[in-house]
């Protein structure tokens, strides 16, 4: 009796966790099935370099270096402006403010986190666009406040998992609480930190809704950060629903080229959970 | 001459009395042990020394603290105060940054800038806690990839190289294997002219080893504090004769 709910309960455990791997399974096959024979027919050098992407023309060409292009800048631009700040609201919230604040701080930055992506979108539309225009700029601000909670989060619970005794050591030896937060307890919480700006980075390369509200979208490779620019995500979403033909594999295989984005980042912060241990 | 002035002293944590009504000297250039059973006071006494109480919330002190001749909590410098009195804990806790970075934090903290300055204190205090030969070679690794025991006096260096007064020692050997403690009382007894060194301890044998004054503590209070030879041969209290006989209940 009691062997056989086990063994019930075995099956269900399996399954479930067979759902998710099975998932990713299709993803990949659905992505490299429909997404490399047009890598093919254009030809990877055409398709990952070309500097031009005009589906429409005659004969079309479908280069997307400037959505490559787009998402790198704009991803580094958000990771530019929201790390610091997220890294000095963790300190703040794991070392400074006093927990009357923290109870208000705290569900604030939940909130961030849950705020669904076309909202941000409008926010940036309404308050972002009249100071920068659609532009690069004005999609690295609105990332940059996106991937805030993603940062703190990860960052604060580093902070205050590093061990007390650094804090403790560096006081016993004058050093104010300040300069013991910045110069000790920071650096003992330096994997999970950098984990939490890996995963700030997914985020922010993987965002489509709010980038194509406020990025201009045009797929030219940008001279500078007040121009539009388009993303990798940008580029699928805008064009998926008319294209048809090569044009929409074109857009498939503009997915396989953000999976491999993904991927990498993915190694990356299992190479360094690995490192920690 | 005295390094440390305790009078009156009144420690609560909450509305737990800790400390009760403590009066003691420390004299200057010597070792003194703090013995007593667990949840006496003595690292609490010890903590007062350097204000490392300050961090804890709801701790309440009365009476007055005087490193030579100077009240430590009416108006003194709280950074100050603990480069002049080094602290080493019971776990041994170098910072996760380089050998050279563990003793070069002090100084740099006290503004110490040059590199040829640095330098010179990072190897002097190595030399001073005896582990310059076993690190000199390894000062730009990771001072956790050391033993137990020369993590420990890394952290006695790091310690010194704010040039301190006074040393304080919170069981500093528990955690170590006997070889390590060894070294460690060796060292200790180098230090002792030119530091005034205070070390909690539970083994009796280390405290009648190496200190020249020994304090027992019972409840949050000094039984009795006497010279070291005195106090394990003749004390002159019963409670601790029980205790450093082995005979406390
Ligand atoms: N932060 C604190 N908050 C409240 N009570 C505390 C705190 N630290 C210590 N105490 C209490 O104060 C008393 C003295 O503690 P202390 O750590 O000084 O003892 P100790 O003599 O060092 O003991 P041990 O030999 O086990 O280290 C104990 O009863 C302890 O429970
Ligand atoms: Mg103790």
């Amino acid at each position: 009796m009691k062997n056989w709910k086990e063994s019930i309960m075995r099956a269900v455990f399996f399954l479930s966790a067979a759902a998710s791997i099975l998932a990713v399974a299709l993803i990949c096959l659905f992505l490299l099935a429909n997404g490399l024979p047009a890598i093919g027919k254009i030809g990877p050098f055409a398709f990952l370099l070309g500097k031009d992407w005009s589906p429409a023309d005659v004969p079309p060409s479908f280069g997307i270096l400037p959505m490559i292009v787009g998402s790198l800048y704009i991803t580094a631009g958000s990771v530019i402006i929201g790390v610091p700040v997220g890294i000095f609201t963790a300190v703040f919230m794991s070392h400074v403010c006093p927990p009357k604040l923290y109870k208000f701080i705290k569900p604030g930055v939940d909130l961030l986190a849950g705020i669904p992506s076309v909202v941000y979108g409008f926010f940036g539309m309404a308050v972002i666009l009249p100071l920068s225009g659609n532009s690069i700029l004005s999609a690295c601000i609105l990332l940059g406040i996106m991937i805030l909670p993603t940062v703190i989060t990860i960052s604060e619970s580093a902070l205050r998992a590093a061990p007390e005794q650094y804090y403790e050591g560096a006081l016993a030896l004058g050093a104010g609480h300040y300069r013991s937060v910045f110069s000790v307890v920071l650096p003992a919480a330096k994997s999970g930190i950098l984990a939490s700006v890996i995963l700030g980075v997914g985020r922010a390369i993987g965002e489509t809704m709010a980038v194509i509200m406020v990025a201009g979208n045009q797929p030219r490779v940008p001279s500078s950060v007040f121009q539009g620019a388009r993303t990798l995500t940008a580029n699928i979403v805008m064009e998926m629903a008319y294209a048809a033909d090569l044009h929409r594999e074109a857009l498939i295989a503009t997915g396989v080229v953000l999976f491999v984005f993904i991927m990498i980042i993915n190694l990356s912060f299992s190479a360094l959970k690995r490192k920690e241990k | 001459m005295n390094c440390f002035e305790i009078k009156n002293l009144d420690l609560f944590y909450g509305g737990f009395q800790a400390l009760k009504k403590i009066n003691m000297e420390i004299e200057a250039g010597m070792i003194s042990a703090f013995i007593g059973p667990s949840g006496c006071g003595k690292s609490t006494l010890l903590k007062t020394l350097n204000r490392m109480n300050d961090i804890i919330e709801g701790c309440k002190i009365t009476g007055s603290v005087r490193l030579y001749g100077e009240d430590i909590y009416n108006g003194a410098d709280v950074n100050l105060l603990r480069k002049r009195v080094g602290m080493v804990f019971q776990k041994p806790n170098p910072f996760p940054m380089s050998v050279y970075d563990n003793i070069a934090f002090g100084p740099r903290t006290h503004g110490i800038k040059a590199r040829c300055e640095l330098d010179a204190v990072v190897e002097n205090s190595l030399r001073n806690a005896a582990i310059w030969d076993e690190v000199k070679d390894r000062l730009k690794k990771s001072a956790l990839g050391l033993s137990g025991g020369q993590q420990q006096r890394l952290c006695i260096a790091r310690a010194l190289a704010g040039s301190p007064e006074a040393l304080l020692l919170d069981e500093p050997t528990s955690a170590l294997d006997p070889i390590s403690t060894g070294k460690i009382e060796e060292l200790l007894l180098t230090l002792r002219e030119k530091y005034s060194i205070i070390i909690v301890t539970h083994n009796m044998q280390q405290a009648a080893r190496i200190s020249d004054s020994t304090a027992f503590f019972l409840h949050g209070e000094v039984i009795e504090k006497s010279d070291t030879k005195t106090i394990f041969a003749r004390p002159a209290d019963k409670r601790t004769e029980d205790y450093i006989t082995g005979r406390f209940g």
